[in-house]
This record gives C-alpha cells, sequence and structure tokens, in this order.
C-alpha cells in the first residue's frame, strides 16, 4: 500500500511516497505564495518519478509550517513527532535531533523507542536558520550551493560578533573591506550559527547519537564547524534519502501507519 | 552622488552640518567638542561655552577613526576653527574608543541622557534612544545623569537598520517613510515576525495580497513601536519622555508609539540625532572646568 507524507516548509515544499517501508520517490518544489499548489506539483512530480497513479495513493499526511493549507491531506502531524519518526526509522541509535531549515531551527530529544521527550524550537530568529547564511551568501555575492566547499578551505577562525542577520550583514561587508579573505568570512558564518545551534541543544541536554536534519545539513561547511563545536561525529542521512526529507519521510511513515492500522 | 544614485539607495538619510551664525569661537572662554560614532552614523558637536556653534551628521565609514576624523573636519569646514584650538574632546558611541583625537570615552548612555537634558531641558526623566543598531531606554535625573537603563542591542528589530531594510525593500526613501506610514485610513495589524529577516517576507506576502506600501509602512512602523514599548515598561517610564536618535525623527513610529503609551514627546528644537555627541561636548566642558579648577 502506498503512502505519502508532505512537509510543507518555509522555503521549499517535499514529498516522500512509501510502499510499506520503501522509498518510491521524493519530489521537492518552491513553497511559492500558494502553498497547495507547491504541494500539488510536488505531488504529480512524486506520481510521476514513481509511475503511479493518484488514486493508488491511501493516505497522504502533511507537516511543516504550511501543513494547514493543503486540503487534500486526510491529517496533519507536527513537525517534532515527524522528525522523530524519519529519524528514528533512519537512525535507530539517534537520542536527539538538529533539524535546521530555511527559517527555524528545531532540537528534538528521543527515547530507545522513538518516542519524543522533549524539544525547542526557534523559529522567532532568523539567525539560526538556513535565512541566515542564504543572507550572508548574498553579502560575499558567493552562490549558496559553494559556500560549503569554500569554508573548509579557510585558513583562520576569526569571531563574528553580530548575533543578529541584519547585523551580521553589515559585519560580513566591513571584513571584506579589510580584506579578509572569502573562505576565512565564511566559515565564521558556519561557525557563528553553529554555535547558535549548539546552544540551543545545551538547552535541553546533549544525548548522543545526535542525528542532524534539514536542508542546512547539506552544507559540508556547517556540518564541519557543528562538528567541531560539539565535539563528536554526527550522524547524516545520506543513501536513499537526503537530510531535508526526513520531515516528508516521518509523515509518509504515519500515514503507513494509518493504513497499517 | 548622483541623483540617480541616490534615489536607488532609499535607506540613505541627508547628512547634514551646520554652523551657528549668532557665535564666535574667537571670543569664548572653553571650546568642547563631541564625537558620537555610531554603528550607522557618526556626529561631531563643536561647542563653545556649552552651545552648540557647529556639527555634522554623516553616515559612519568603514572604520571608526576614519569616520571621526570625517565627521569633525566637516564639521569644522568653513569656520576658520582648527582641531588644536579645542580644548578637550569626548569619544562616545560604538566606536568611541576609535576616536583618535579624543582625550576620554563615555558611554553612549551616559552621553544621550546629557544630551537630551540639554535639548529637552532638566525635566526628562526618561530617553528612549533609537540608534542604528541598539535601542536603549534610559531613566535620568534632572541633571541627566543615569540612574537606569535597559537595552537591546543584539537584534535588529526596533532599530533604524531594520527600518533602512524596509525602506529599501518598499524603495521609500527613509525621510519619507514616517509621513507615509500615516496615510492609512485604518490602522493594519502590525507585522507578526520580531525578526527582521522574517518581517521582510511577511511584507512581501502583504504585497503580494495587495497591499500597497502605506499600509505595509503602517503595519511594520507599529510593530517596531511596540516591541519598543516592551522595552520601556520593564525599564518603567516617568515623565518626561523624549526620543533621540535617527528614529526620533520617524514620525510613524513616533506616532504609534505615543499612541500606545498615552504619553506625548515633547518636539525638539535641535536634531535629535545629535544627543549623543551634544552630551560628550558637555562632558568635554567639564572636563576642561575640572582639569583648570586642579591646576
Amino acid at each position: 500500500m502506498i503512502a505519502a507524507g508532505i512537509d510543507c516548509g518555509s522555503k521549499n515544499t517535499k514529498i516522500v511516497l512509501l510502499k510499506e517501508a520503501d522509498i518510491l520517490s521524493t519530489a521537492l518544489v518552491l513553497s511559492g505564495f500558494d502553498q497547495e499548489e507547491s504541494a500539488e506539483q510536488a505531488l504529480n512530480s512524486a506520481l510521476d518519478k514513481a509511475g503511479i497513479k493518484r488514486e493508488e495513493i491511501k493516505h497522504i499526511t502533511a507537516t511543516g509550517a504550511g501543513m494547514e493549507a493543503i486540503s487534500f491531506a486526510d491529517d496533519t502531524i507536527t513537525i517534532i513527532t515527524a522528525d522523530a519518526r524519519g529519524t528514528h526509522f533512519l537512525f535507530p541509535s539517534a537520542r536527539t535531533i538538529v533539524d535546521i531549515g530555511a527559517e527555524e531551527g528545531l532540537v528534538v530529544k528521543l527515547d530507545d523507542q522513538g518516542k519524543v521527550k522533549d524539544f525547542g524550537i526557534n523559529e522567532k530568529c532568523a539567525a539560526g536558520a538556513g535565512a541566515f547564511i542564504e543572507a550572508m551568501s548574498r553579502a560575499l555575492e558567493v552562490d549558496i550551493e559553494t559556500m560549503g566547499e569554500l569554508s573548509l578551505k579557510s585558513t583562520k577562525q576569526i569571531p563574528m560578533n553580530a548575533q543578529c542577520t541584519i547585523f551580521a550583514e553589515s559585519e560580513v561587508v566591513s571584513l571584506i573591506h579589510q580584506k579578509t579573505s572569502k573562505e576565512d568570512i565564511i566559515r565564521a558564518v558556519h561557525d557563528a550559527i553553529a554555535d547558535r545551534n549548539t546552544s540551543m541543544v545545551r538547552q535541553i541536554g546533549i544525548e548522543q547519537e545526535v542525528a542532524l536534519i534539514g536542508g542546512v545539513a547539506n552544507n559540508i561547511g556547517f556540518v564541519d564547524s557543528m562538528k567541531r563545536n560539539l565535539g563528536f561525529d554526527l550522524l547524516i542521512p545520506k543513501e536513499g534519502i537526503a537530510p531535508e526529507y526526513v520531515s516528508a519521510l516521518g509523515a509518509a511513515l504515519k500515514a503507513q501507519d494509518k493504513i497499517g492500522g | 552622488m548622483s541623483n540617480a544614485e541616490s534615489n536607488k539607495e532609499y535607506w540613505r538619510w541627508t547628512e547634514s552640518r551646520y554652523t551657528n551664525p549668532d557665535l564666535s569661537w574667537k571670543d569664548s572662554e572653553i571650546i568642547s567638542a563631541g564625537v558620537d560614532v555610531g554603528s550607522v552614523s557618526t556626529q561631531a558637536v563643536v561647542m563653545v561655552d556649552g552651545e552648540i556653534y557647529c556639527y555634522s551628521s554623516m553616515r559612519t565609514g568603514a572604520n571608526s577613526p576614519d569616520s571621526a576624523n570625517n565627521a569633525m573636519d566637516w564639521a569644522l569646514e568653513g569656520t576658520g576653527l582648527t582641531l588644536d584650538e579645542i580644548q578637550y574632546v569626548v569619544g562616545t558611541g560604538y566606536g568611541r574608543v576609535n576616536v583618535p583625537f579624543a582625550k576620554r570615552a563615555i558611554t553612549e548612555i551616559a552621553c544621550h541622557a546629557r544630551g537630551a537634558n540639554f535639548i529637552y531641558g532638566p525635566e526628562i526623566r526618561t530617553v528612549l534612544d533609537m540608534g542604528g543598531q541598539d535601542c536603549k531606554a534610559i531613566r535620568c535625573d534632572q541633571r541627566g545623569k543615569v540612574t537606569a537603563f535597559l537595552m537591546n542591542d543584539k537584534c535588529a528589530a526596533g532599530t533604524g537598520r531594520g527600518m533602512e531594510v524596509f525602506a529599501d525593500l518598499l524603495q521609500v526613501h527613509i525621510n519619507d517613510v514616517g509621513k507615509m506610514s500615516l496615510q492609512v485610513e485604518e490602522e493594519p495589524e502590525p507585522v507578526s515576525s520580531t525578526c527582521v529577516v522574517f518581517a521582510k517576507s511577511e511584507a512581501v506576502g502583504l504585497l503580494r495580497k495587495g497591499w500597497p506600501k502605506e499600509k505595509v509602512l503602517a503595519a511594520y512602523c507599529s510593530a517596531m513601536a511596540h516591541r519598543v514599548v516592551t522595552l520601556l515598561l520593564r525599564l518603567g517610564i516617568e515623565e518626561k519622555f523624549v526620543i533621540t536618535g535617527g528614529i526620533a525623527k520617524n514620525i510613524g513610529v513616533v506616532k504609534r508609539l505615543e499612541d500606545e503609551l498615552k504619553i506625548k514627546a515633547p518636539e525638539p528644537n535641535i536634531d535629535p540625532q545629535l544627543a549623543g555627541a551634544i552630551g560628550a561636548a558637555l562632558f568635554a566642558k567639564a572636563l576642561v572646568e575640572k582639569e583648570r579648577k586642579k591646576a
């Protein structure tokens, strides 16, 4: 039986189609002005990729910031539940999840059954989210996709004083004026956002192992800063599914439960 | 700068300089100066015997020493007065320790209270300084001495920089934002995001919904006013209450702040962005007097 999970993020809408526990296809589209339309597009694209018809999907579960807008979803679950389910499925050993998306960062603590014990969320401030790195890549005139690579070429650790994204933009511009190398500035950017997220994790207590999910987990420079900050390695989805799909996967697994139950 | 260029830079507020034609530095007792190197703007004020003789107000450049030098040079332009003749200079603001010709640095909190006391008179008890990258609520006594303060310097929400971002986004000149925001028939709901980055996305959504610029600006100005009111209420307001810093010139924020507080802030007869530098120049004068007493 086929189920779908849709994660309506503030920037991208992601979908995962599952046949029992096998991933049939995934798709990602920009969350446009009309979230339902974006979800529809994502769904059609995933259906095409899997070569199946809409009627074959028995249950659709939505999650994420825009989940209420998806009228064709059968039900919705919180992003915390979705993250817990998706992560536990991929990494049964994970006890802490760090999910960093475009506009929010969240930490979820799990027990050994994958049940949520505690969580923390930042959705008020861009400084700990992907939007921070995007703003800095614009200020630096560096393609967002290459930020990670360039960061790893840095030879010097420099501090960022500003926390606020708006203030950090000005700081980056003055660092450029001071002829600081772009690589070193980019590393400082990643260190800054890693710092903010590490302190959020510390607030609810770190328990290993720690899984890193969400779109920002694709940035190898940020991952490097995060690992250095925490002092240990992280579980990051690689095989079969990218980190930004984990919440949609969790929703799809929940949808499977509904069909099975 | 050409007109075409300035038209694109909506955030660029008007820089200014002034010389008081009724004063002469030549037959004065004490010439003192204050330089306020803020994160966004720099002001230099020269006082003769405790009265404003000349000043300049300009954008802070890439480094503090240059900004301080430029502001002072511009203030002194055409006056015949040179830096050597100024007996004491106090630096204040974010870049206060980097004013090359200052003998002393004093915090901007002390200077703003002192400056507000000069601009508005000794009955001032609460000063709200809305600067480029921070916002301070200050309580002071009849001499302009600070008795308590609260400050936000971590976040652009509620600061001039946040307003500049909105001016750019809506392509409305920063000087016109306040007036334009009042051209709404009905006050809209304030922008709900605190973070300027998120508020910007929210504003884009409102524009797409067909809101006119005036309405979006009204929603942002009232969000900013509300945010600052929270800071003021935490500190506790005692009248008279005044606003200094660049945002004091934004009638859209000031009006909404007054409405929410149900307190009127008096209008200044001196540019309220100068308060920090004026305070610094007054401290400089006092320091000259102190030195003379010792001698």
